[in-house]
C-alpha cells in the first residue's frame, strides 16, 4: 500500500519538502543539544521538565483520543465510523511516534535509553509508560495496516485482529492513565497530587484528539475525492462537546478544592498560573487565554446551530486544540514545578533551540501522518470509485 | 540424524542459558563475591549502620559564615562545579536557605526572630522510604543496605523523574559538562558527565574507609552522624535529649536528617 504515498501533486510534494526541511533544522538543533547538553533549553534545577515533556503529555492525549472513533464502531457497532476508524488509528500512530521522540530528546543520556529494558523496574511508572506507549503504537500499526489492506482487497479483515482491536480500546485509556500517574503519584507536588489528574487528562484527550480528527476530515473532504462524511463529523463534534465540558468541569473541581480548603500547597500553583506569585507570572496571560478558548469551544460545540455549521465547528476545534494545548502543555507541567518544593518561584520559558527541536519532532509526526493518510485516502478513493 | 541435531540444539540452548545466567548469579552472591577478574570486599575500617542519619544542631549554626565551611568541604570532596554561570542550572549537594523555605509547612506567623533570619542547612534526607528510588526507571538511584540513597552516574539516563519525585529539591542535573566549572579537582572522587542527575551521597566513599562525612568533619560539632537504629549512637543520644524536627515528615518519606532548632 505504501506505493500510494509516492503519488501526489506538486502541493503534496511541496508539503513533504517543507516537513523534511523542518525535520532537518530540528535535527541540527538536536546535534547542538547532544553536544552541549540540556543546558541549551530553558529548563532548570527547579523546573526540570519543560516543553518536551509538556508536548509529550499533550500528544499522548491526542493518541488516546483516536479511540473515540474506534470504540463506538467496534463496541457499539456504530457503522458510520467504519469509514474513519483508520483515520483515528493512523493519527494515534503519528502521535505516538512524536511522543517517543519527545521522550528521547528530553533525555540527558539518550544513548543509555536501553537501560530501561536492561534493568526493568516495575516500581517506576516510567517503565510502565514505555510499555503502554510502545504497545499502543504496535497495536495501531498492526490493526490499522491490516484492516486497511483488507478493505483494499475487498475482504473482511482477519479474524485474529478482533481480539487485538478489543484490547486496543482499554489500552488507549491506559496510555493516558499511566502518563498521568507519572505525575500524580509524586509526594510534595501539590498541583499534580490529585486523583482526578488521570480523568482530567482523558477528558482533555477526548476533546483534543477528536477536534484534530474533525479538522483532518474537513481537510480530506476539501482536497481529496474521499468524503469522511457529514454524519461522522457531527458525531465526533458531540464527543468533543461532552469531553471539553467535562475537562473544564474537572478543572473547576480542582479550583474549588484548592481555594475552599485554602491549603497553601494546593493554592500556590493555581495562584502562580492565574495570578502570578512573588511578582512572577509569565504564564498568566496564557492560562486566561486557555480558559477563554476552552469556554468558547464549549459554547460553539454545545449550541446545535454552531455545531452543525461546519465553519463554526472548525473554529471551535481550533480553539479547543489551542486551549487544551496551553492548559496541558504549558500550564500543567511547568505549573507543577512552580513554586518549587521550597516554595521558591523559578520561572520557565522554553528557548528557541528547544522550540526548534520540538517543531522538528512535530514535523516528523506530520510526515508520518501525511504518508499514512495519503495511503488511507488512496485506498478509500480506489474502493469508493 | 534429525534426533542428534535436536539434541545438539538442546545442549547448545542450555549452555547459552547458563552462560547468560552467570552474571545474574554473581550479582546474587553476597559480599566478598568473586567475578571475572574482580573481587569485592569490605574495607577493614569501613563503618556500617542499619540506617545512617544526621542531626543538625542549628543552635550552633548562627550565620552564613558558620555554614560555609561545611558547604566548601563538600564541594571540594565531591568535585561540585561551583562556577556554573547560570544559577538556575547549578549543582548543589548541600546548601542553605531561610527557615520558611526549609520547613515550608512549619512556618509560624509569629516566629522567633533569630530562627526567622538565619540560614538553615539543606541536603538529601536519605529517606527511609525514598520517592526518588521508586521513580527511577533504571535503578540508577537506589537504597543501600545502610540506608544511603545512592546514584550510579553511569547508569542514569537523565530522565529527571527523580527530580520531580523528590519533595526536598535535593537533586541537581548536569545541564552541561561540569568539568570546566570545578575549581579544584579531587582525584579521589569521580567527576560527572553532562546529562546525569546527582546529589548528596552521605559521603559513602568516606564511610567506606572509616571517615565521617566531610560536612560533619568540618562542622565543629554542629552536625552529628550515626546509625539511627543503634540506641547508643551519637545521633540517638541527641534525639533522646533534644526536641527535633524533620522536613515535610507529613509526606511519609521518613527523612533521616533531624534538626535541633
Amino acid at each position: 500500500m505504501l506505493e500510494l504515498a509516492f503519488k501526489g501533486n506538486k502541493w503534496y510534494w511541496g508539503w513533504i519538502i517543507v516537513l523534511l526541511g523542518t525535520i532537518g533544522i530540528g535535527f541540527g538543533l538536536y546535534q547542538m543539544q547532544l553536544n552541549f547538553g540540556l543546558g541549551i533549553t530553558g529548563m532548570s534545577r527547579d523546573v526540570s521538565w519543560g516543553f518536551y515533556i509538556a508536548n509529550f503529555t499533550y500528544l499522548v492525549g491526542v493518541a488516546a483520543g483516536g479511540v473515540m472513533v474506534v470504540l463506538p464502531y467496534y463496541l457499539h457497532d456504530y457503522k458510520a465510523y467504519g469509514k474513519i476508524t483508520i483515520l483515528g488509528e493512523f493519527l494515534a500512530i503519528a502521535s505516538l511516534v512524536m511522543c517517543l521522540l519527545l521522550v528521547m530528546v528530553d533525555l540527558g543520556q539518550p544513548m543509555r535509553i536501553l537501560n530501561v529494558w536492561l534493568y526493568p523496574t516495575p516500581h517506576s511508572v516510567l517503565f510502565w509508560d514505555t510499555i503502554v506507549l510502545n504497545g499502543y503504537l504496535f497495536l495501531n500499526l498492526i490493526i490499522g495496516w491490516n484492516v486497511l489492506e483488507a478493505e483494499r482487497n475487498g475482504v473482511h479483515y482477519q479474524g485474529w485482529l478482533k481480539p487485538l482491536i478489543y484490547i486496543s480500546i482499554p489500552w488507549a485509556v491506559s496510555i493516558h492513565t499511566v502518563t498521568a500517574y507519572l505525575y500524580c503519584g509524586l509526594p510534595g507536588r501539590g498541583f499534580w497530587l490529585t486523583a482526578i489528574l488521570a480523568p482530567r487528562f482523558l477528558a482533555s484527550a477526548f476533546a483534543a484528539g477528536p477536534s484534530l480528527l474533525i479538522l483532518l476530515c474537513l481537510f480530506i473532504r476539501r482536497f481529496t475525492n474521499f468524503d469522511p462524511g457529514r454524519q461522522q463529523i457531527q458525531s465526533l463534534a458531540k464527543t468533543v462537546a461532552y469531553a471539553i465540558s467535562v475537562n473544564v468541569f474537572f478543572f473547576l473541581c480542582e479550583v474549588f478544592v484548592a481555594f475552599y480548603s485554602t491549603i497553601p500547597e494546593h493554592m500556590g500553583h493555581l495562584q502562580y498560573l492565574f495570578q502570578g506569585l512573588h511578582g512572577k507570572g509569565a504564564l498568566v496571560p496564557w492560562m486566561w487565554a486557555s480558559l477563554i478558548f476552552m469556554a468558547a469551544g464549549i459554547v460553539l460545540t454545545v449550541i446545535p446551530a454552531t455545531r452543525r455549521n461546519e465553519a463554526s465547528l472548525a473554529v471551535a476545534c481550533v480553539v479547543i486544540i489551542l486551549g487544551t494545548w496551553i492548559d496541558k502543555g504549558l500550564g500543567m507541567i511547568s505549573g507543577g514545578f512552580v513554586p518549587n518544593p521550597l516554595h521558591e518561584v523559578t520561572e520557565y520559558v522554553p528557548t528557541l533551540p528547544e522550540i526548534g527541536i520540538t517543531l522538528g519532532v512535530y514535523a516528523v509526526g506530520a510526515l508520518v501522518l501525511t504518508i499514512l493518510y495519503k495511503m488511507a485516502v488512496g485506498v478509500k478513493e480506489e474502493v469508493h470509485s | 540424524m534429525k534426533n542428534s541435531r535436536r539434541r545438539f540444539l538442546q545442549i547448545a540452548g542450555v549452555s547459552a542459558l547458563s552462560l547468560g545466567a552467570k552474571p545474574v548469579l554473581n550479582a546474587f552472591a553476597a559480599e566478598g563475591a568473586e567475578g571475572l577478574g574482580y573481587r569485592v570486599t569490605r574495607g577493614e575500617k569501613a563503618l556500617s549502620a542499619k540506617q545512617w542519619g544526621m542531626v543538625i544542631d542549628t543552635r550552633k549554626l548562627k550565620t552564613a559564615a558558620d555554614i560555609q565551611p561545611m558547604i566548601d568541604a563538600c564541594d571540594k570532596a565531591h568535585n561540585i562545579p561551583t562556577a556554573i554561570p547560570d544559577k538556575k542550572q547549578e549543582i548543589k549537594w548541600i546548601w542553605d536557605a531561610p527557615y520558611h523555605n526549609v520547613f515550608t509547612e512549619k512556618v509560624n506567623q509569629f516566629l522567633n526572630e533569630q530562627v526567622e533570619n538565619k540560614p538553615f542547612l539543606l541536603l538529601c534526607n536519605h529517606c527511609e522510604n525514598p520517592p526518588c528510588v521508586r521513580a527511577c526507571p533504571t535503578q540508577a538511584t537506589f537504597k543501600r543496605a545502610d540506608g544511603i540513597v545512592m546514584m550510579d552516574f553511569h547508569r542514569c539516563i537523565g530522565c529527571r523523574f527523580c527530580m520531580a519525585a523528590c519533595p526536598f529539591g535535593a537533586r541537581s542535573f548536569n545541564f552541561r559538562d561540569p568539568r570546566p566549572f570545578i575549581k579544584m579537582e579531587n582525584k579521589d572522587f569521580p567527576t560527572r558527565t553532562k546529562g546525569v542527575v546527582e546529589k548528596c551521597n552521605f559521603c559513602a566513599e568516606r564511610l567506606a574507609v572509616g571517615k565521617m562525612p566531610a560536612c560533619v568533619e568540618a562542622s565543629n560539632g554542629a552536625l552529628a552522624f550515626g546509625d539511627l537504629y543503634d540506641p547508643h549512637s551519637k545521633v540517638r543520644e541527641l534525639l533522646k535529649e533534644n526536641y527535633t524536627i524533620r522536613r515535610k515528615q507529613n509526606l511519609g518519606t521518613e527523612p533521616s536528617v533531624y534538626y535541633i532548632v
